[in-house]
């Protein structure tokens, strides 16, 4: 009797053991992610789960691919919304208040408790941290993060007489240049534009980067208050209008985002402003020799961050919060933050990174590579307020209206100021 | 309702041969009566059965969500922590001081006079067209119709290019008659416009399907007896094909209407509303509040002045005009 009540325990206890390895085999993670930029992304990033579940035998990722930054964000608040968030999500940076609104997401913090832990946290770049945390928390990782540059024609800027190899620095440098690079055929028909500055879309981005050149910031760091009436605000606005206006060296009304990489390899415009996102696409596609640099400055130099971080749902259990932090930490090792910024063109978001052999050789043989890390200097968080999507179309609004010319820049950000004042209003208490 | 008429009559027939057995007998009306009961409650019971699918359906994914919607549309919405409380009318108001909501409106406005009369009267005159006898008919008919086939999103990829400043097919083509180039959807004066030229590119050619299986019910005798009477083509067109077509154009109408307040794919996919809402359209407007800015009670007030749009559309449309459509 004695052997078989022993042969059952054992058998129990195997059991139990066999169980427990089992559920701990079974930590299912769901983890959406976003496509914003040219390129194979999907497969880089299943490459990367792939070698993650290999050293984590014991973890399963399951990565969706969701869209859009736009319907990323939309899917993972109606899957909330639903009941069955995904476990860990990299959406916008500026997408924080709206996740911590909706007390959907857990402070990274929280988690990470450990020295080494704590060593990892504050290995990022500065810049990219600031759209990262509030309140004294770390809500988001960086990880597709960019920046905005110019990028220039050097073929465009020797027919016209300019130095190729030097960039405008300035305002007034970009304005004279501009005048230069802008051809006119007998018609008075424009045949090379000088400048493009995109305004479709997501205009406040790269307002934002003329906003912070004039010295201005558009919002606090709690995301409560908007700073659009500020004379300052307006001056980079009307900057902005008279470069199609005035200056005539930009194309009327709206710029599209899209389209502004094909005009500017098509040779319709001499120098372009966008994300370094696309820098890997305007290597492969500009049939000519370009420049990339850091955008010109009028009382500072300066430009938002931008893209995704990672960000950890509430609804997960404490294995699945383990595993999303060995997965954030894997995917920001600097080794792999260097692989990811060169097959895409992403700004490698830790400076460990830059140090990897990889990526010395990379900047030793394409310097462009390291402009937007370079910017980085004096970047400033994208603009992110509480009520996001909402305080941001009020002020998209705004800076079409005034491109467009139904309105003068000061009425628009006028009205746009009002609008967000009105949304904003519950959270300033 | 034949159901019931159907259950009334059997009521009927098995009360008088029972009256006929037993004349005044008590049990015997009692029983006959329990027949009928019977009866009735097994062929009502089949009829509901029948009827128990599409009506699940129907009160699933119309009629509930519509309901619920007007009850959201009286509540706030609820943020994390926050519930949703009742506030009345307070969503209603906020429409009415909210410019954009009014801009959505007048846009959908526009939107609709322009591309309804327009895309109809196209699909009439391509299906007059190609169900004459004409060289070429078949393929002329397929080409009308590939609009038609492609979803919505390719086309309104297709359109980006041709309008596209500068090298834009548009632009190209008005380059050869020395026109400068033409920041199409750039502008608040021609993006509306622009959306239009799309919708009717893509409507006329499914408009013009119904039409022309419309032409060829019209029996080819009264042409002939038209062309013995000497009657003009126009005047036949007007006083016989025309008339004889007016249910087919009610039904077009009723499509076109929905359909305008229905497609926006063009509108995410070409413009996002923009420039400063100039090509903002209602569902385009609700899309934006519901699922961009997450404010589900005003997006349900909102999707209530669109449904009574709807609604009162349709009942013009088939309680004053449908007396109208057939030839007398």
């Amino acid at each position: 009797m004695r052997y078989v009540g022993k042969t059952i325990v054992a058998a129990l206890g195997a059991t139990l053991l066999l169980a427990s390895a089992s559920a701990r085999a079974a930590v299912e993670l769901s983890f959406y992610y976003p496509v914003a930029v040219g390129g194979p992304i999907t497969k880089i990033i299943d490459g990367m789960v792939a070698d993650f579940e290999k050293a984590n035998p014991d973890a399963k990722i399951k990565a969706i691919y969701a869209g859009t930054y736009q319907e990323s964000i939309t899917k993972a608040l109606t899957a909330l919304k639903s009941g069955e968030p995904p476990n860990l999500a990299v959406l916008l940076s500026t997408d924080m208040f709206t996740l911590i609104d909706e007390d959907a997401i857990l402070p990274w913090n929280q988690l990470a408790t450990s020295a080494a832990d704590k060593a990892w946290l504050g290995s990022f770049y500065p810049g990219f941290m600031a759209n990262s945390q509030t309140g004294g928390k770390i809500w988001g990782i960086p990880f597709q993060r960019s920046t905005v540059v110019q990028y220039w024609n050097k073929v465009a800027f020797k027919e016209a007489g300019l130095d190729p190899e030097r960039p405008p620095t300035s305002w007034a440098e970009m304005v004279a240049f501009g005048q230069k690079l802008t051809k006119r055929d007998a018609n008075g028909n424009v045949t090379q534009w000088g400048l493009q500055i995109p305004s479709s879309g997501f205009p406040y981005w790269l307002f934002q980067a003329l906003a912070t050149e004039n010295d201005a910031t558009l919002m606090n760091e709690a995301g409560t208050q908007v700073n659009f009436a500020n004379p300052a605000v307006v001056e980079a606005l009307q900057f902005f209008v008279d470069l199609s206006r005035k200056d005539k060296i930009m194309p009327a009304g709206i710029v599209e985002w899209g389209t502004t990489p094909k005009d500017f390899f098509e040779r319709k415009v001499a120098m372009i402003w966008t994300t370094t996102g696309n820098l890997t696409n305007v290597k492969t596609n500009a049939p000519f020799e370009f420049g990339v640099a850091q955008l010109p400055a009028k009382r500072r130099p300066g430009s938002p961050t931008g893209g995704g971080n990672f960000y950890l749902f509430k609804k997960t259990t404490p294995e699945q919060r383990a595993v999303a932090l060995a997965f954030a930490k894997f995917m920001t090792t600097p080794e792999r933050a260097a692989e990811w910024g060169i097959k895409t063109g992403y700004v490698a978001v830790r400076p460990e990174a830059w140090d990897t052999p990889e990526m010395k050789a990379y900047v030793a043989g394409f310097p462009a590579a390291a402009v937007a890390r370079d910017q980085l200097k004096s970047a400033v968080a994208e603009f992110s307020t509480h009520e996001n999507q909402r305080v941001t179309q009020a002020l998209n609004d705004g800076l079409q209206a005034a491109l467009t010319g139904t309105k003068t820049p000061e009425q628009a950000m006028k009205d746009a100021q009002r609008e967000a004042d009105r949304i904003l209003r519950p959270y300033r208490k | 309702m034949r159901v019931f008429r159907l259950t009334d009559s059997r009521r009927r027939q098995c009360a008088q041969p029972s009256s006929r057995l037993s004349p005044g007998g008590r049990e015997g009306r009692n029983s006959c009566r329990q027949i009928a009961c019977e009866l009735v409650t097994r062929t009502s019971i089949h009829g509901w059965l029948l009827l128990l699918p599409a009506a699940i359906l129907l009160v699933a994914f119309t009629h509930y969500p519509a309901v619920a919607t007007v009850i959201h549309s009286f509540f706030s919405t609820a943020r994390g922590a926050r519930e949703a409380q009742f506030i009345g009318l307070d969503n209603y108001r906020d429409m009415i001081d909210d410019p954009i909501f009014w801009q959505a409106l007048r846009n959908n406005a526009v939107f609709c006079l322009f591309t309804i009369p327009t895309s109809m009267a196209l699909a009439l005159l391509m299906a007059i067209w190609v169900n004459g006898k004409i060289a070429g008919r078949g393929f002329l008919r397929l080409a009308f119709f590939t609009p038609t086939i492609l979803p919505m999103i390719a086309v309104a990829n297709i359109w980006l290019f041709f309008y596209t400043p500068g090298y834009g097919l548009i632009d190209q083509i008005g380059g050869l008659f020395g026109l400068g180039e033409h920041n199409w959807l750039g502008s608040r004066d021609t993006v509306l416009g622009c959306l239009i030229v799309v919708t009717v590119w893509k409507e006329a050619g499914f408009f013009m399907i119904f039409y022309l299986a419309a032409l060829q019910q019209i029996s080819p005798v009264l042409g002939e007896a038209a062309a013995i009477e000497g009657a003009g083509r126009w005047y036949f067109f007007r006083r016989i094909t025309f008339p004889l077509l007016m249910p087919t154009t009610l039904f077009v109408l009723v499509n076109a209407v929905i359909n305008s307040f229905r497609l926006i794919d063009h509108v995410v996919a070409m413009t996002k509303g923009g420039p400063d809402n100039a090509s903002a359209l209602l569902l385009f407007y609700i899309y934006q509040v519901g699922f961009r800015f997450w404010d589900t009670g005003y997006a349900a007030a909102l999707t209530v002045v669109l449904l009574a749009i709807l609604a009162l559309s349709a009942l013009v449309q088939f309680l004053f005009l449908e007396k109208r459509v057939h030839y007398q």
